[in-house]
């Protein structure tokens, strides 16, 4: 059980940063998840903790220690991988076992660790099988199983859901859930899929091309995104996005206009005529309507029907496309023309920099 | 299976069979001729041995006449000893060429594969110069020596590319339990070698084995010859006792295939993995 500060770090291979100043604090028994785009750098930040890449530059903390010439090993974690990285000429339990070998843990305590973690697990029955013959949720079960029982302060997961099917990996998902509620302890879990990251995140960490974009709850981000980048990563469907300008500012508020939704009516705070604005709405958060805080039209294209909700795609009057969501049975049919509302809390307004700007 | 894939197969298997007839020929033709007796070898060479023409008198000759056992056992001492030094030193330095970047790793890789290239024999009169300021002519370290040096190239080449198949997350998880490198490449990376090590073995053994040429210029003694060197002595420049020429060769064909046998499980494992993934 350990709290983790991470300061400075930068990591360069050759002329490209793959890490640019990242900062981050883990508090003790903390699950945060590191989400982003492919290639944002949240694995390499990863396997910088669990000190398989080396810095450029910057510092690691791993329960108060400083731990940046430490070996893999005498950091205090475990990783789980997402191709598991089972020993394939080793059963379940030597799998286990193999690396408490070398760190001085006696047999018997490395045979109640074992018998604890397959418990706990459910490996029980699969102690003496080969890795060859397992299915894929019962491998990602051992390499969970090897992790546990080296006691870790941290345990870090890199995507270890990704090469599980649909069904086993909401199973999972709950699993290691569970698992943090029991163990306790210290969580950095890395995915690309943001259902995973906010179903167990107690905080997620949102990077792309090597920055944190913002840090937060799971529902500050939805509710609440620091920037353009964090608003449009985060909900499935992407938020819709409409290009804005600062018409005029009127005692201490600001008229912004565009050409696919209505005049919007915001605080003007720092403002200036002219300023180039974003202006985000998600498409759960449009409902039909006639007038409210903000309101867009747009000819229905296409309707996609999901059961407990559906879809619509509409074609702005500038051309491009916005999404919406339609609940109940009646859907809307192509070539309609809906004039789509939503309130006040749930319209985003970003600056020309992609900095969210107060409403 | 239509008419055409039909005469496909069997005009691939024409092929294969024509080449197999060639290749294992002249061994069955020699292991064949090693039973009979003299006049039969010249009379009708390609017949089998029948009741009038069967003979162990080149075996026999073999065995009284020469220092065959002693011979056996070096060929064999040289060929294994030379065989686990280049896996052993081949699969490490395969290892860390692949595994570590390391200030010149680049340029031994490279010094290496020069070996693939220049034909040992080139050096020879500077290996036998060696060898003699070092005391070691006419022993069978010299000839350890000298193959353990011509192995080791192509092992380092085979490996290297085995290794690098062997997913890089195993060990990143080994480092992470705290298995230190050492252990890493022998309990974990030399397992998984297995099909691959066979493959080095074979291609390693045969050419030892095989070779009359430094066992030619760097042994003397009959205490140190090999089998391939001592099958000559059965060659005369006047006289050549093919009896026990055939009977000595058939023998040291022998350990070749027994290994062969015992690899090629492994051996054609090793030599498809990677082909299909």
């Amino acid at each position: 059980m350990a709290n983790l500060r991470i300061e400075q770090l930068n990591k360069r291979y050759g002329a490209t940063t793959v890490l640019n100043n990242v900062n981050l604090s883990i508090e003790d028994g903390e699950f945060v998840v590191l989400v982003g785009p492919s290639g944002c750098g949240k694995s390499t930040l990863l396997r910088m903790i669990a000190g398989l890449d080396g810095a450029s530059g910057g510092d690691i903390h791993i329960a108060g220690k400083l731990v940046n010439a430490l070996a893999p090993a005498e950091r205090g974690i475990a990783m789980v991988f997402q191709s598991y990285a089972l020993y394939p000429h080793m059963n379940v339990r030597k799998n286990m076992t193999f690396g408490l070998k070398f760190t001085g843990v006696p047999p018997t305590e490395r045979e109640r660790r074992v018998a604890e973690a397959a418990r706990m697990l459910r490996l029980e029955e699969l102690l003496e099988r080969y890795p060859r013959d397992l299915s894929g949720g019962q491998r990602q079960r051992v390499a969970i199983g090897r992790a546990i029982v080296r006691e870790p302060a941290v345990f870090l997961f890199d995507e270890p859901l990704s090469n599980l099917d649909a069904a086993l990996r909401v199973s999972t998902r709950v699993e290691i859930a569970n698992l943090h509620r029991l163990l306790k302890s210290t969580i950095v879990y890395v995915t690309h899929d943001q259902v995973e990251a906010m179903t167990l995140a107690d905080r997620i960490v949102v990077m792309n091309k090597g920055r944190i974009e913002q840090v937060g709850k799971p529902l500050d981000l939805y509710y609440e995104p620091a920037n353009l980048f964090v608003a449009g990563f985060i909900g499935s469907p992407a938020m819709n996005f409409f290009e804005a300008e600062v018409e005029g500012i009127e005692g201490g508020r600001a008229r912004v206009a565009g050409t696919a939704f209505r005049n919007l009516d915001i605080p003007a705070g720092s403002l200036k005529v002219g300023d180039a604005l974003t202006v985000g709405v998600r498409p759960e958060h449009l409902v039909r309507g006639e007038a409210g805080f903000f309101a867009a039209e747009g000819v229905v294209e296409l309707v996609e029907r999901l059961g407990e909700a559906s879809f619509a795609y509409l074609r702005r009057v500038d051309g491009r496309m916005f999404v919406a969501e339609v609940r109940g049975r009646q859907t809307p049919a192509p070539g309609e023309t809906m004039t789509l509302v939503a309130a006040s809390p749930d319209v985003h307004v970003f600056d020309a920099s992609g900095l969210r700007v107060a409403t | 299976m239509t008419t055409d894939q039909r005469a496909r197969s069997i005009g691939v298997h024409l092929v294969l069979i024509a080449y197999s007839l060639l290749a294992v020929g002249p061994i069955l033709l020699v292991v064949m001729n090693s039973f009979k007796v003299r006049s039969a070898i010249f009379g009708s060479p390609l017949a089998l041995p029948d009741a009038s023409t069967f003979s162990l008198v080149g075996y026999e000759k073999v065995f009284r006449s020469s220092h065959i056992l002693t011979y056996y056992s070096n060929s064999l001492i040289v060929t294994l000893v030379s065989m686990a030094l280049v896996l052993l030193f081949g699969a490490m330095a395969a290892w860390a060429l692949t595994e570590y970047r390391f200030r010149g790793s680049t340029a031994l890789a490279l010094f290496l594969s020069i070996g693939i290239m220049v034909p040992i024999r080139l050096g020879s009169v500077a290996i036998l110069n060696m060898m003699r300021s070092a005391g070691l002519n006419d022993t069978l370290t010299a000839l350890i020596l000298v193959y353990v040096a011509q192995g080791l190239p192509m092992s380092i080449f085979i490996l290297s590319e085995f290794i690098q198949q062997i997913p890089k997350d195993l060990r990143d998880a080994a480092r992470c339990d705290g298995v230190p490198e050492t252990r890493i490449f022998f309990e974990v990376v030399a397992p998984l070698l297995r099909p691959a090590i066979a493959t080095v073995a074979v291609f390693t053994i045969v050419p030892i084995w095989n070779d009359l040429w430094f066992p030619l210029i760097l042994t003397s003694s009959d205490s140190t010859h090999t089998v391939t060197l001592g099958v000559q002595q059965f060659l005369g420049q006047y006289i050549t006792d093919w009896n026990s020429v055939l009977a000595a060769l058939s023998m040291a064909i022998l350990p070749v295939v027994v290994i062969y046998v015992i690899l090629s499980r492994q051996l054609i494992a090793g030599l498809t993995s990677g082909a299909v993934k």
